[in-house]
């Protein structure tokens, strides 16, 4: 019994490292060469994408905060599957575990502050009142 | 108290998390492969760093988009940041996480000219994002828009700041690399020093692409457009 074949199915001990390329596909120089620069273009085009939306008014104005971190999660996204080689490969998985459990905790934190903060702002007495309470 | 209850039969242990203390039981990690192979195990404990980095990064992103509003009548993000800057430290991150990756494809090649080359390209460009980075903190200082100035400057500093110095530690890194490249070859434990080394410019920039959005274009727009 080799290293590899035990457990028909499940990917124990096919796990790939974050940011190596999957061993299952082996693809030539000049494809991989290919890859990365689509996935510079693609970050390229975001990147202008949200520069010229910040510049423009064909967009409507109370939407470009959403628009733009709408383009700077996409970018992210091209990053992490075209330069760090997250994907959804079989042996990819602890990998993808990892970076999901990561966004949740970045999710929490960063909403989570902006919420609780919104509210404290909501519910707090204008600081001039506040000093006239003083005793 | 009965001491029977103590001395339980051998079996019952088996179930149990004892199983794997080391009472002559075979541990075998998951299943009949053993543990994963150490270059997995290395690169997988770095890619959890990295995202504890950027779970301390998210912590600073919370405090500026809570705190930006709160200027102190000093001056706000609208009349401070210039966004060409901005664009130009945009594309030489964007550029040196291409060389970046063409490094590592040299790496896999095992090409020491065009791995010294791409790494050289890297390195000038990153020295050229911290050097407008530090050219705008500097301009900033002088305005009297230090990080003492109001808790929206503080917030920025302190994100921006670090962000840059992970770059800074990030140019030493690759200085290092460079230089074990060229001294002691490819080896295997410094190719995965290298697959680390990657893995956190490319972090950088995607850090990077929340700061640009984030702090500079929608931090830059006018009041009345933020929600």
């Amino acid at each position: 019994m080799s290293e590899h074949d035990f457990d028909a199915g499940s990917n124990v001990g096919v796990d790939r490292l974050p940011g190596a390329e999957s061993a299952a596909g082996e693809r030539t120089l000049g494809q991989e060469v290919r890859g990365y620069a689509l996935g510079l273009a693609l970050a390229v085009g975001l990147t202008a994408a949200s520069f010229w939306v910040r510049g423009t008014d064909l967009v409507y104005g109370p939407g470009l905060a959403l628009a733009l971190l709408v383009l700077a999660v996409a970018q992210m996204g091209i990053h992490l599957i075209f330069f760090l080689h997250i994907t959804t490969a079989p042996d990819n998985e602890n990998n993808v575990l990892a970076l999901a459990f990561g966004v949740l905790i970045v999710c929490l934190i960063v909403f989570g502050s902006l919420w609780v903060m919104e509210h404290l702002n909501h519910n707090m007495l204008p600081m001039r009142q506040l000093m006239q309470m003083q005793p | 108290m009965s001491t029977e209850v103590l001395r339980a039969p051998p079996d019952s242990y088996l179930g149990g998390h004892h199983t794997a203390g080391g009472h002559g039981a075979p541990v075998t990690g998951h299943g009949a492969g053993g543990p994963a192979p150490k270059r997995i195990v290395v690169g997988y404990g770095f890619w959890i760093f990295l995202l504890s980095d950027v779970i301390m990064f998210s912590a600073f992103f919370a405090a500026y988009s809570v705190l930006f509003k709160n200027t102190a009548g000093g001056p706000a993000a609208e009349q401070l940041f210039d966004l060409h800057n901005t664009a130009a430290e945009t594309a030489c991150l964007l550029a040196s996480t291409f060389t970046c990756a063409l490094a590592s494809l040299a790496v896999g090649e095992r090409s020491q000219r065009w791995t010294q080359l791409a790494l050289l390209a890297t390195g000038l460009l990153g020295l050229a994002f911290i050097t407008l980075e530090v050219r705008e903190f500097v301009s900033l200082i002088d305005r009297g828009a230090g990080p003492s100035r109001s808790a929206f400057l503080s917030s920025f500093f302190t994100l921006v700041g670090c962000h840059g110095v992970h770059v800074t530690a990030g140019l030493l890194w690759l200085g290092t690399m460079m230089a074990q490249f060229y001294a002691k070859g490819f080896r295997q434990d410094i190719r995965h020093r290298f697959l680390c080394f990657s893995l956190f410019w490319h972090a950088l920039d995607i850090i990077w692409v929340g700061i640009f959005s984030l702090v500079y274009l929608v931090g830059t727009l006018p009041r009345e457009l933020l929600p």
